[in-house]
């Protein structure tokens, strides 16, 4: 392994997709386009239902408050998690919570609906109960949807990006040119996989903070974390995209094998829909796509903010097929 | 038993592609300095038994020796290779690539000289893809020439360039013959090989069928010469006394080792001689005459 002919190959790679504007701005425009739609497309509100959820110990014959629980057009969910439901109002997924045990509310401070219920609960009982704050934004669809954008950008630029490029070279004989030089193989393919690792990170970052700033996402977990996820998300899908074009030297058949991966991984892996209410068999089936492990450690980091050790499945599961396709990928590979 | 002047020895190399059979069992030496022409028509063989020497294609039989020694990574260092046709990295400049190329080999020459030998100054800043075909050729031979190799392959190294590019590009070939280099070089042009080589392989399905010298071959294979009219000076029946008349491309030949007497017939048969041409034989025509085959047949 040599760095320099490493390097040099770098070097010319990166040069190369980065002026290329047209891929380059549809790398970057693409996720904005449809983040932006969504966002704008949630935005406005819908039924205006009032939730609050109730908490109180099974069987008890409460009575406390029991005049606010009279108000009609109001929503009481009962429920036997206090901490779960914190988090609800935290996100606006509940407008107040009641203890009736210790007869304290809580309320977020940045929620209209959580202000309103307030001056009625006010209105009908007093002060009896004791005012518990908490702040934090609403986890709209456009928060959940985020990572799931993000890793489909990914898996597109990487999947194509390097699986078509690599096709094309070999048709066109960049890559028999190559050959007859000292590069060695696994020099050449470190190069693509490092170039493209840097391409698609750079353009998750812009992406994400260049959306964050009109859309403003929830975030719960470190940043570290998430960024960790998109690169084993991102290396493990370069490798696929490397193993798929291993070999041939046809554009139409590396088309379709990538048209056949891509497809059904973005609709099994849950960017746009939780597969909560699929069947077990579809949730299987997933899980033999990195995609999915992307997705759910993504959205495990961003919106409750998940610890890497909470995540070990996900990363496990990265670091294997990423083994696997690399491994494959450079074993199978052609030249020519 | 190879001498010191031998650089290439090539014995009963042969390559299959399943029932094809591409490179028939040939033997040949090449020696240092000199500038080596494979002759043939399109699927004569030329380019698979130059991959084969250049270490690219795996023969299904017979040896190469390079000095001696079977092809290993040294020869990779000191064999420079222009394929028949290599596309480049697109969004990257002359410049670049030659620098991307000048990295992969642990030695090499300054490109500055480079620019020089090969005439790229007017490119080096512009895109691989808005080179023309000549600019890309030249661009080509330079990677082809950056490791500083001792002997160079050159597949089809001016197909589809204009006559004027051409010829500069002999320029640039000849100049590597005189720096000492070897050169090997497929063509299927007879001007191209007669200009540039000291010794001339033809093939044809796979086998040698000739070699020499340009001259040598000329002079074995042929005594006489071309009589050329065009056909309208002709008339339609004439008397042509037992010599032998082609009719091609809206000229007559008349191939004939006593001009005189093909002269005299004309006369006699009220021909005018106003346009009336003497040429040699070419090696087009030992092509000809040796595979039943125009060169540049596409089919």
């Amino acid at each position: 392994m040599s760095p320099k002919r490493l390097l040099a190959v770098f070097i010319a790679r990166n040069k190369e997709f980065l002026r290329d504007r047209s891929a380059l701005a549809w790398n970057i425009l693409f996720p904005v386009l449809i983040v932006g739609g969504f966002a704008i497309a949630f935005s406005g509100e819908s039924m205006d239902v009032y939730k609050v959820a109730l908490y109180q110990d099974k069987g008890s014959e409460q009575v406390a408050g029991q005049e606010f629980l009279n108000t009609e057009y109001i929503q009481f969910i009962e429920t036997d998690d206090l901490d779960h439901e914190i988090t609800n109002v935290e996100r606006h997924q509940v407008d107040m919570l009641l203890d009736r045990n210790t007869q304290r509310y809580w309320v977020n401070t940045t929620s209209p609906k959580g202000y309103m219920l307030e001056r009625v609960l006010k209105g009908t009982i007093g002060n009896s109960f004791k005012r518990q704050e908490v702040t934090g934004g609403e986890i709209r669809y456009v928060d959940w949807l985020l990572p799931g954008v993000i890793g489909m950008n990914m898996m597109f630029s990487a999947l194509f990006g390097v699986g078509y490029v690599l096709v094309r070279y070999r048709k066109n004989g960049v890559l028999k040119r190559l050959k007859a030089t000292p590069l060695s193989a696994v020099e050449f393919l470190t190069a693509q996989v490092a170039s493209r690792m840097l391409l698609i990170m750079a353009v998750v970052v812009v992406v994400y903070f260049g959306t964050d700033i009109f859309v403003d996402f929830a975030m719960f977990g470190s940043y570290f974390n998430l960024f960790l996820i998109f690169a084993l998300g991102a290396i493990s899908l370069v490798s696929l995209g490397l193993l798929i074009a291993s070999r041939t030297a046809s554009e139409e058949f590396a088309g379709g094998m990538l048209n056949v991966i891509s497809w059904p991984m973005m609709f099994l892996s849950g960017v746009w829909f939780s597969l909560e209410g699929t069947a077990p068999w579809v949730q299987k089936l997933a899980l033999i796509f990195p995609l999915t492990h992307v997705t759910s450690a993504a959205r495990a980091i961003m919106i409750d903010g998940a610890s890497l050790s909470q995540l070990s499945g996900h990363i496990i599961a990265l670091l294997a097929m990423t083994a696997v396709f690399l491994l494959l990928g450079a074993v199978t590979f052609k030249w020519e | 038993m190879a001498n010191n002047e031998t650089l290439l020895i090539i014995e009963q190399l042969s390559k299959s592609f399943g029932k094809l059979i591409a490179v028939d069992g040939i033997s040949f030496h090449i020696r240092r300095g000199s500038c080596v022409g494979l002759l043939g028509p399109n699927g004569a063989g030329k380019t698979t038994t130059v991959e084969m020497l250049e270490g690219i294609k795996q023969p299904s039989g017979g040896t190469i020796l390079y000095k001696g020694n079977p092809l290993d990574a040294d020869f990779r260092q000191e064999a420079g290779i222009m394929f028949q046709s290599t596309a480049l990295p697109d969004f990257i400049t002359a410049y670049e690539t030659l620098k991307m190329f000048r990295d992969l080999y642990p030695r090499s020459i300054p490109i500055e000289q480079l620019v020089e030998a090969c005439s790229l100054q007017e490119f080096l800043d512009r895109d691989a893809k808005r080179l023309s075909g000549g600019q890309r050729q030249r661009l080509l031979l330079a990677i082809a020439l950056i490791n500083d190799p001792e002997i160079v392959f050159l597949d089809e190294p001016t197909t589809g360039l204009d006559p004027q590019a051409r010829r500069n590009f002999w320029k640039l070939i000849r100049e590597i013959g005189e720096r000492g280099k070897t050169v090997v070089l497929t063509t299927h042009y007879m001007e191209e090989a007669y200009e540039l080589c000291d010794e001339i392989l033809i093939m044809d399905h796979g086998k040698i069928i000739a070699e020499g010298t340009p001259d040598s071959l000329l002079a074995k294979h042929f005594n006489d010469v071309v009589v050329q009219l065009p056909a309208d000076d002709l008339p339609e029946h004439f008397d042509a006394r037992d010599m032998d008349i082609f009719r091609a491309n809206g000229s007559v030949e008349i191939v004939t080792s006593d001009v005189n007497a093909a002269i005299e017939m004309l006369m006699s048969n009220h021909v005018s001689l106003k346009r009336l041409k003497v040429r040699q034989r070419t090696l087009e025509d030992l092509f000809l005459e040796l595979t039943g085959k125009e060169l540049r047949d596409e089919s």
